[in-house]
């Protein structure tokens, strides 16, 4: 059996797809539901539907979407210029290390001035992060999958260390964690349970997509991924394109980091995220690379954290099973998509005489 | 099995449709054992197609083909091999840094014993006269010995029929000898051969039959020798030919492009450095360089484009020293480049042809692109023009760069930058496999461009297109430049011995 590659894709099969993984997901789940002893449709009600019957639960997954489509968009532009930064997770930690630098070193500065040097030093504690592997590609060649996803390894002890050691809160009872944010150290909120965060992301989200769509630099991205030859011919040049996609994705999922210390967390602690870094990269694909479709890549992967939260506590199902879904549906687009521009052959051909 | 067949092969009214082209258009044709059969037809007019078909790489919508008297569907080419069908294709599909024996070794189905195999391509080779060394680097090779390699690897599955797209595109003019020679004699075995090539004289000279396409259709069959090549050209195209017109030059102009001991480092192991360089193209004239491909020419487009940098002042665009500078500013000066391959480099194979109008015009065109925004009207228009100007034929409105054929999709990219009356104009290979009609059109913008003048500066490996267009000659081997003489000057033979070296410059060791 081998791919063979097709003479035409079909532009309706290309906007099929991720709704095509998505049926396949919910059937390998409900399998997989079956095969514990779970009536697989309450499960899969509790899973996909429940969550979305109530108005807590809706603002849950709308500020659980926040990071994931902040991070999803920024991987989205660098995936299509073929710049495979893996390592988001890590740059939301860099992101959140810097922002909360603030609230730590300066707990009684309470202005929004505060408010926005934490969310500057987000932004700028991941892009820093994003510039090792960009320079290392840059300068020596060396691969960006490798080392953006070794680097997250390495912030995290940074920041293990850091709420363990010289930030730990010192009226925080040996717990490893900072002091608790508050006031104009933490995001405003618009209801109960939606911070501006929320809003903020569909802003950058949509003003991404027309970037993409309408400016020579999206321009510039789409051709140095598709044709690198012609990029250069076309006068782009590719290393600053690599280190803009970096800055750009690095950017943006520091700001997810400053967000979420501010917010849903409030502190800084040894686990700050449940994996939206690389949670994002499944928004990317489920999004088509495409800035305004990672919107709502991002709704859906959010709900399946509340869903794995869910079945957790009506059904005892472990919330592993939240990255179990996460994986089956990564692996399906990416068959999907690669069955749009590839046919199966059978390798032994029969030579049909009539 | 029936009687001994009349023919090889046979195609019966043969139709492929892709979407609402039809490519194929009820073809019929006869191949007997032993004949060169030549298919002739403009860009697009179904010849890859039909052979992909035969090749068992595409599938007919319907009609069917005949194998030796039979009935016979080809699924892939693993099965066209099977029956015993070989092709050459025009680009190469080689592993550089193989050796020529593990090359074949890779296309061989199923296990082989290497060092049996370099003995059967040793013999295979020396037998037809195509002397090959089995133990030899195919990135040492010339691209003549390395379309030995392919027709070595076809003869050794001892094929009936063997397919030749285009084979003396790449090749000097003796080794295109040397190839008509072993065609000639396969054909005296018994081994019929298709054979589509651009160039009506070698068609004339070769070829037994011949079957003539256009838009889809057989429009005839004839015995090429009792033809000449205008009617030829007049079958395919469907009305005569625009011979090129060429009024003489306005006396010297100055010089709009100028290299200057120019050197660039070889890039990789399988580049050629280029050495000392210098080359002036005036106002009116058009200079082109011949060579031999891999003598360094792409790396020579590379380092006028601007994608590669130099030293400020080795080259020079109209009085200001550009060598350092990048493609964007120089197409600014008043540059434009069509390198050599169309796609990939001079075009984004997925994007749309209003898109690649983009690639190359960004910096240039406030139509195009201004303050950073696309101007998708701008470049649509643009597109447009360069389509209707140019006749690129297409599919439908404003497709993607990979779906057009390959001489449309040239006729495009020289159009694109023609359409901006370019100050200097510098072209690697303006009509590679593009058809006569379409070459003839390409030909003439160049030259009239010149006479508005615009410097332009070709770089071929055809030679009839060189005479017919060039004012002065340089020839390029090895990455070093010969001086330019007035094309009056120069004869094929002159121009042979400069392409095997006669004017290198040689240090000590």
């Amino acid at each position: 059996m081998r791919l063979e590659k097709r003479a035409e894709r079909s532009n309706a099969m290309a906007i099929a797809s991720p709704f095509i993984a998505f049926a396949l997901t919910i059937v390998t789940a409900a399998i997989i539901f079956a095969l514990r002893g779970n009536n697989p449709f309450a499960a899969l009600y509790v899973y996909f539907i429940e969550p979305l019957t109530a108005m807590w639960s809706i603002e849950q997954t709308l500020v659980k979407a926040s990071p994931l489509i902040l991070i999803g968009a920024g991987l989205s532009v660098a995936y299509r210029a073929n710049v495979w930064n893996i390592g988001a997770e890590g740059q939301l930690t860099a992101g959140a290390i810097l922002a909360g630098s603030v609230p730590v070193f300066f707990p009684q500065w309470q202005s929004p001035l505060a408010f926005l040097a934490m969310i500057i030093l987000g932004v700028l504690g991941g892009m820093l992060w994003a510039s090792i592997p960009a320079t290392l590609r840059n300068r020596f060649n060396a691969n960006e999958i490798l080392t953006s996803l070794m680097l997250v390894y390495v912030v995290q002890l940074l920041l293990d260390y850091l709420v363990r050691g010289p930030w730990r809160d010192p009226q925080g009872f040996n717990f490893p964690k900072t002091v608790s944010f508050s006031g104009w150290q933490t995001l405003p909120y618009l209801t109960s349970g939606i911070h501006v965060g929320v809003v903020i992301t569909v802003l950058i989200a949509l003003a991404l997509g027309l970037v993409m769509s309408h400016t020579l630099k999206g321009f510039e991205i789409a051709v140095t991924g598709q044709s690198p030859r012609a990029a250069r011919f076309a006068g782009f040049s590719e290393k600053s394109t690599v280190m803009f996609c970096f800055l750009l994705a690095g950017g943006l999922a520091g700001l997810a980091g400053a967000f979420e210390i501010s917010s849903v967390v409030g502190q800084l602690q040894p686990q700050i995220s449940p994996g939206y870094g690389f949670a994002a990269i499944i928004v990317a694909f489920l999004g088509r690379l495409n800035p305004i479709g990672v919107i709502f890549a991002g709704l859906l992967l959010a709900l399946s954290y509340i869903g794995g939260e869910a079945v957790q506590t009506a059904l005892q199902i472990p919330d592993k099973i939240t990255r179990v879904i996460q994986g089956i549906l990564l692996f399906y687009i990416l068959a999907c998509d690669t069955l749009i521009s590839y046919r199966i052959v059978t390798s032994s051909p029969v030579l049909q005489k009539a | 099995m029936k009687a001994k067949a009349d023919y090889l092969l046979e195609a019966l009214n043969i139709v492929k449709v892709f979407g609402t082209l039809r490519a194929n258009d009820d073809v019929t044709l006869k191949v007997r054992p032993g004949e060169i059969h030549a298919f002739l037809g403009e860009n697009g007019a179904g010849k890859s197609t039909l052979v992909k078909m035969i090749y068992g790489a595409l599938q007919p919508t319907s009609g069917e083909f005949r194998w030796m008297g039979e009935k016979v569907v080809v699924p892939n080419p693993a099965a066209a091999r099977k029956l015993g069908i070989g092709m050459v294709f025009q680009h190469f599909s080689l592993f550089e840094a193989l050796t020529v024996a593990e090359n074949i070794a890779l296309a061989m189905p199923g296990p082989f014993d290497l060092g049996v195999l370099s003995e059967k391509i040793a013999r295979v080779s020396k037998d037809y006269g195509l002397p090959l060394e089995p133990t030899a680097t195919v990135a040492d090779l010339s691209v003549g010995e390395r379309q030995r390699i392919e027709i070595v690897r076809c003869l050794l599955q001892e094929p009936k029929l063997l397919i030749m797209d285009e084979p003396t595109a790449v090749l000097t003019p003796q080794e295109a000898d040397q190839l008509f020679k072993v065609l000639a004699r396969l054909a005296g075995e018994g081994c019929a051969v298709i054979y589509i090539s651009h160039r009506l004289e070698e068609v004339k000279r070769l070829c037994h039959s011949a079957t003539i396409l256009r838009h889809g259709k057989v429009v005839a069959h004839v015995d090429p020798t009792k033809e000449t090549a205008a009617s030829l050209a007049k079958l395919m195209v469907g009305g005569d030919i625009h011979v090129v017109h060429t009024p003489r030059k306005v006396t010297d102009g100055k010089t709009r492009l100028k290299l200057d001991g120019l050197n660039l480092a070889a890039d990789g192991p399988f580049a050629v450095e280029l050495k000392n360089i210098s080359l002036d193209v005036k106002a009116g004239e058009v200079v082109a360089i011949a060579g031999v491909a891999g003598n360094g020419q792409g790396e020579l487009f590379d380092a006028i484009s601007g994608e590669r940098h130099t030293k400020a002042a080795m080259l020079v665009m109209d009085g200001k020293p550009a060598g350092n500078e990048g493609v964007s500013v120089r197409r600014r000066l008043g540059g434009a480049f069509v390198p050599e391959e169309r796609l990939g480099h001079g075009a984004v194979p997925g994007f749309r042809l209003s898109d690649n109008i983009v690639l190359t015009r960004h910096a240039s065109d406030t139509d195009v692109v201004r303050s950073g925004l696309l101007q998708k009207n701008g470049a649509a228009n643009v597109s447009e023009r360069v389509i209707k100007d140019y006749d690129v034929r297409k599919g439908k409105p404003n497709p993607e760069a990979r779906a057009l054929s390959g001489g449309n999709l040239q006729k495009f990219v020289v159009g694109r930058e023609l359409d901006r009356k370019p100050g200097i104009l510098v072209v690697n290979q303006p009509t590679w496999g593009v058809d006569a009609g379409a070459a003839a059109t390409i030909r003439q913008a160049l030259v009239d461009l010149s006479r508005k003048g615009s410097a332009v500066l070709v770089i071929s490996q055809d030679l009839d297109e060189i005479f017919e267009i060039a004012d002065r000659i340089a020839v390029i081997s090895r990455g070093q430049l010969s001086e330019a003489f007035p094309a009056s000057q120069m004869t094929a033979e002159k121009i042979g011995l400069l392409m095997a070296g006669e004017h290198e410059v040689h240090h000590a060791a």
